[in-house]
């Protein structure tokens, strides 16, 4: 019944197009097949990445052992902003094509996006205590992602607080292009405000040259584990949404019955 | 293998990340388990199956 | 669109419209960090311009969800959203009468608590331009989140939950102005940043803001 107004634009769209997975019911066969397939190779790509990182990897001269953090801080800190990236993607969709899935999938993502955000701050400020002597700095890139924290949490409260499905989607999907925009001006103002203690070159991937192959081809590995974590997780959890608006609509038609 | 004076740092930060992606997991399995039972239930009330 | 501007002032200045509530709030701020912080007037004149600026920030969220709340309860907000000026306009004119309300008396009050807090005195004229030109940036976000949570039930505290990350961008470059201009360093970078934030804000947000409420009302 929700869901009547993307299955009708998806008829008229002809056969073979990305819109189709905007059908839930075709969304739900393609990501049900493809889902068990995408967590075993997350599984596959992060037991092995963390596991070659963690063990068999030398300690670097500057770090020392610590250099194990980046299998997971770089990985993490990498996922949190494209997840935020994601959801802007997927409401903008929303807004503009007014499929369901596209909104659900924005919605799922959130936590997911919370939740390496947290283990980006948790793990750089678990390194910053022997390496700067400090729990918490107000780093830009810190700040930035504590600013980025809130952003989610925001962002969230307000999919909890409206209690009408449509205008939640449309809600939060204005929220999270406005809260773009912000957050990246609050990036460049956290920079403006502040000198970093963060090492820019050495962890980024950009300067390949900074990080021996010895630690650049585990990350990749973790990367590539995360990115695939992410992409089984928000395919469940936007499995799970599109299930409990179909049984929101279901218990809804039989109490009318 | 030996890893000097940080052991316990590298130790808690994989831990402390580790255990907060299967909390994001297992919740998500959870939800899921939950949400499909709810749905299979009320299909089987008004006896038709879809999703 | 003149008269809906003069009827919200109206409003805000009627008794219980919460007119100098924010002001009050403003003081007791500047009152209470003296108070817990210790009265050393080098301490204070170092964390003056913050202070004087998070004390904004937060009497400016006191007034916000009246911004659009009391038109939704009596269901003006729906006469508005139908009347013949576009609801950009009409979010426009109610975030400009919010400003008046709050931000411009905001603005006149900070030197008297720039005194209080020990700002040095070169830090003064900095403080009103930025407050001047920082605090219309807040009213234009701020109506943005009252959008957002105008059709619920608590939306109070959602509503700053909301706002206050949007309000950073602002907050960094306006007390960054007031202690570079304090320290009688130049000052002027920060505070064009500041005017690009607000005259930025003031010319998209409202469109957000009416998409929300477009949104609600649907």
């Amino acid at each position: 019944m929700l869901s009547l107004a993307a299955k009708v634009v998806c008829t008229y769209r002809g056969a073979m197009s990305i819109w189709e997975y905007a059908n839930p019911k075709k969304f739900m066969q393609a990501s049900g097949t493809v889902l068990p397939w995408v967590a075993v190779l997350s599984a596959i790509c992060l037991f092995g990445g963390l596991i070659w990182g963690f063990f068999f990897t030398p300690d670097a001269i500057n770090f020392g052992a610590t250099v194990k953090i980046i299998y997971l801080h770089v990985p993490a800190a990498m996922m949190a902003i494209n997840a935020w990236a994601m959801m802007l993607v997927a409401s903008l969709i929303w807004l503009v094509r007014r499929h369901h899935v596209s909104a659900l999938a924005a919605k799922a993502a959130a936590p997911v996006g919370l939740t390496m955000t947290l283990i980006a701050l948790l793990t750089g400020a678990i390194w910053g205590q022997p390496m700067w002597g400090t729990w918490w700095a107000w780093d830009p890139r810190l700040t930035s992602f504590l600013i980025l924290t809130l952003f989610y949490l925001g962002y969230l409260a307000l999919w909890q607080a409206v209690e009408n499905p449509d205008t939640a989607a449309d809600l939060t999907s204005v929220l999270c292009i406005v809260g773009s925009v912000f957050a990246l001006l609050s990036r460049y103002a956290v920079n403006f405000w502040t000198q970093g203690l963060h090492q820019g070159a050495s962890l980024s991937l950009d300067k390949k040259e900074n990080v021996s192959d010895v630690y650049y081809l585990p990350l990749l590995l973790c990367i590539a584990g995360f990115v695939l974590l992410f992409l089984s997780l928000v395919l469940l959890r936007t499995r799970t949404e599109i299930r409990s608006r179909r049984l929101a609509a279901l218990r809804l038609r039989e109490r009318l019955a | 293998m030996d890893m000097g004076k940080y052991t316990q740092v590298v130790m808690w930060s994989y831990a402390g990340s580790i255990a907060l992606i299967l909390a994001l997991i297992v919740v998500s399995l959870w939800q899921s388990a939950r949400t499909r039972r709810a749905l299979r239930e009320v299909e089987g009330r008004i006896g038709k199956t879809d999703v | 669109m003149i008269a809906l501007l003069i009827r919200d002032l109206r409003l805000a200045t009627r008794a219980g419209g919460g007119f100098g509530l924010g002001l009050a709030f403003f003081l007791m701020v500047a009152v209470l960090v003296p108070l817990g912080v210790g009265p050393d007037p080098v301490t204070l004149a170092k964390i003056a311009p913050g202070i004087l600026w998070v004390g904004a920030l937060l009497a400016c969220l006191l007034s916000l969800d009246r911004i659009f709340a009391l038109d939704a309860e009596d269901g003006s907000l729906e006469l508005l959203a139908t009347a013949p000026i576009p609801l950009e306009g009409v979010v426009a004119v109610k975030s400009l009468a919010h400003w008046v309300a709050t931000g411009l008396p905001l603005t006149l009050v900070a030197p008297a608590l720039g005194l209080l807090l020990n700002l040095p005195s070169t830090g003064y004229p900095w403080l009103i331009a930025a407050f001047g030109i920082g605090t219309p940036a807040l009213s234009v976000i701020g109506a943005f989140g009252a959008a957002l949570t105008v059709g619920l039930k608590r939306g109070g505290l959602l509503l700053s939950l909301l706002v206050l990350p949007l309000y950073m961008p602002t907050l960094i470059f306006g007390a960054e102005t007031v202690r570079r201009g304090a320290l009688g360093l130049d000052a002027a970078t920060p505070l064009l940043l500041l005017a690009g934030i607000s005259l930025g804000a003031a010319a998209l947000l409202p469109f957000a803001s009416a998409a929300a409420i477009r949104i609600t009302l649907r």
